[in-house]
């Protein structure tokens, strides 16, 4: 049944044509608008105004219903903030384990509740602090870990059975989390204790993010081998964050960041029903992580219709039954890419708005970026104000009172419509690709055929070009300040922390036994020639101090590199 | 004979033949990103717009060496290199390029930029080992393309 008695919205439908014909066509002659066309950041054309009419199928039960239940529209959960407010988790990391350990204490007295760990490049890309390609980089701009011990310094009086933990980590992420376990057994924390998130979203490092250390299908395979391993013996853990936020920073719209993400979380249902595991398995461990851009509406429309396309879509094509294995539920941050230099102050306002639609779109988890991250990584006091944002928002414009308060908009419904329908055509793009064998198929097709980079290409060029031409105004980039204020203060690289790990992982290397490691390293290229599950070597070779570049390396030799095909 | 003889006349033989150094040739750009940076959706807006505006754009991808950007710059004979760093590695990336350039003597030859997250404050220090110019996120592309031109009329 629609929402709209269609009566009525065909009369809603007339009143428009006679106020389009009366009022608004005598105010358009005496003054015309001041654009000839509305675009949102995506680019998408908005209308003057929205009635029942922009969206007359729509059916109350099927279409929006209520939170916590199918299709999820609202939310999630039946509460949501009612019950417990969003988790506020900071991502930080810099230098070594020490002193990203000590910045971690301070978020969790300041009032994070939750932690998230950002890695250095070289770890991101999986080579040790001592390979030449890591000069200037260790530490830089993450934490740099190079073994189980430094996840160790990590954590160190942190307690990780209390406190959820995020690992922002793709290709390596089998590897860390091996530290992580590890480093959980030497505490003696029970693996069923531990709650937290490992990114883990190979096949998106391809196209957002590009931190890739393997080839697609070698890293997806690890992707996957970390799926499997979980689901049996860290049943708490979420396995994957699928992740969009990459996507939207590379520059694609709103639309292709649901569509695209969404087709990555299908190629890895697909992988995990080749490996046996049932969609109401291994389903509720999958999280999501989107970015929010700077269009208020479009980005509330965009989370609603994400949660409410993967319900669908994993109820009704892979035939999950638990309800739980139907949740988008997802962790956002608002996006760096929209953070500008000049007067680095306005970026707490940008954060605060973005902030707000995650909020309104009704995210599990939230980031907000630090207002002085377009000059470095941020400084004690931006995390403090980021903190601060969440705060102000949480407890006391009172947006968490209720439940999806936009919904019901004709505006907001109709947005969240268009978006799903184009995500939904992207994703059919994507699986024709593969000739009919799936999304999985359709996907390592897109990745090599170069289709995904190329369709974000080319949405990062339109938008730099409205900004160019001062179709997008943005202050500090195309509009200017008489005397805009430089941020109070940055953070402070210390450049000895390259020096300092680097030590501390020879000395790791020089106290380690060398057979044991080396038989470890031996054991796992054995693994990877076969079909066994890797995880449970790469613990051996954690165990047994191999270092993160070791064991990316035994990879490497198994699946080979990948290089950048440079497309542009 | 000069110009204005030639627009006198207007097609006594074909403009090609009078002028063969006014054919231009593109400018030609190698466009890379150094170390392990991911970061690369300026340089693909950037090697796009450069190519719009007529120019002949190499981009060779992430995860370079310093050794192959300016090899490739020197087989092509390259008019810019242009480097896009945003981990924060500029400094000891750059000063390696550079040394490079230097060996292969061709410093003042080929325009070399660098776009990024570079703090104000590292702005003179690279300008002092020789970087052409230093373009921070948020520059104009138009900005970028003007600069190119306008350094390479000036050097001919």
């Amino acid at each position: 049944m629609t929402l709209y008695d269609p009566k009525a919205t065909k009369k809603a439908q007339e009143a428009e044509l006679a106020w389009e014909h009366d009022e608004l066509r005598k105010t358009l002659e005496r003054a015309p608008e001041s654009q000839e066309r509305f675009l949102t950041v995506s680019g998408r054309e908005i209308d003057r105004i929205y009635t029942p009419a922009d969206a007359p199928d729509l059916d109350y039960a099927s279409d929006i219903g209520f939170p916590g239940a199918y299709p999820f529209t609202r939310g999630v959960y039946p509460t949501m903030y009612r019950a417990r407010q969003w988790t506020r988790r900071q991502i930080a990391g810099f230098g070594t384990a020490k002193s990203t350990n000590e910045r971690y204490k301070y978020l969790l007295a300041h009032g994070q509740t939750g932690l998230s760990t950002d890695f250095d490049h070289p770890t991101l890309t999986g080579y040790d602090s001592l390979h030449p390609l890591s000069e200037g980089e260790v530490g830089r701009l993450g934490v740099a870990i190079d073994t189980a011990r430094d996840m160790s310094d990590l954590f160190d009086d942190i307690p990780i059975d209390k406190v959820s933990i995020s690992l922002t980590i793709n290709h390596p992420a089998i590897v860390l989390l091996s530290f992580l376990l590890a480093h959980a057994e030497k505490v003696g924390v029970p693996w069923e204790t531990l709650r937290g998130t490992v990114q883990n979203d190979s096949l998106k490092e391809f196209h957002g993010q590009k931190t890739f250390a393997l080839p697609p299908r070698g890293a997806y395979r690890m992707t996957m081998d970390v799926v499997e391993f979980c689901t049996r013996n860290v049943p708490n853990w979420n396995t994957i964050s699928i992740s969009g936020y990459h996507t939207r920073e590379a520059g694609s719209t709103a639309g292709q960041e649901v569509g695209f993400t969404l087709a990555q979380g299908m190629a890895y249902v697909e992988g995990g029903l080749q490996r046996g595991l049932t969609p109401d398995e291994f389903g509720p461990r999958l999280s999501f992580f989107f970015g929010v851009h700077m269009d208020f509406f479009e980005e509330v429309a965009k989370l609603r219709a994400a949660r409410r396309l993967w319900a669908r879509i994993m109820k009704e094509r892979y035939g999950a039954t638990d309800p739980r294995a139907m949740l988008c539920r997802f962790h956002s941050q608002t996006l760096g890419s929209t953070l500008i230099r000049e007067g680095a102050l306005n970026n707490l306002i940008r954060g605060t708005t973005q902030a707000m639609a995650a909020v309104l779109g009704g995210t599990q988890s939230l980031h907000v970026s630090g207002y002085d991250e377009a000059h470095d990584i941020p400084s004690e006091d931006a995390m403090r104000m980021s903190l601060n944002t969440q705060r102000i928002i949480g407890n006391e414009t009172g947006v968490a009172n209720t439940i999806d308060p936009l919904g019901g908009s004709f505006f907001i419904e109709k947005l969240t419509n268009e978006i799903e329908e184009e995500a939904l055509a992207y994703i059919r793009t994507i699986e024709d690709m593969g000739g009919g064998e799936g999304v999985l198929a359709g996907m390592f097709a897109a990745i090599e055929n170069g289709y995904i980079e190329r369709e974000i290409s080319e949405a990062a060029y339109d938008y730099q070009e409205r900004i160019e031409e001062h179709e997008y105004k943005v202050l500090g980039l195309n509009e200017h300040e008489e005397d805009s204020v430089p941020p109070p203060e940055l953070y402070e690289h210390d450049d000895d922390e390259e020096e300092r790990q680097i030590a501390r992982l020879e000395a790791v290397i020089h106290e380690r036994d060398a057979a044991r490691t080396e038989a470890a390293l031996e054991a796992l290229r054995q693994a990877a020639r076969g079909a066994d599950n890797t995880m449970p070597f790469i613990l051996d070779a954690s165990r047994a101090d191999a270092t993160e570049g070791e064991i990316m390396g035994a990879l490497r030799d198994v699946f080979g590199d990948h290089e950048d095909p440079g497309i542009f | 004979m000069g110009v204005t003889d030639a627009s006198i006349h207007p097609y006594p033989v074909h403009p090609c033949e009078l002028f063969p150094m006014t054919t231009p040739k593109p400018t030609k750009v190698i466009l890379a990103k150094l170390g392990l940076d991911g970061h690369d959706r300026g340089i693909k807006v950037i090697a796009k717009a450069l190519e719009k505006a007529g120019m002949d754009v190499v981009y060779m991808g992430m995860r370079v060496t310093p050794e192959q950007v300016v090899d490739r710059a020197q087989r092509e004979d390259a008019d810019v290199i242009g480097i896009s760093l945003l981990s924060g590695a500029h400094k000891p990336l750059m000063t390696r390029l550079m040394k490079v350039v230097d060996e292969r003597e061709m410093r003042g030859e080929t325009l070399i930029l660098l776009g990024g997250t570079v703090p104000d404050g590292d702005r003179e220090a690279l300008e002092e080992i020789g970087i052409d110019g230093v373009f921070p996120v948020g520059s104009s592309l138009r900005d970028i393309e003007a600069f190119i031109k306008e350094r390479l009329s000036d050097g001919e």
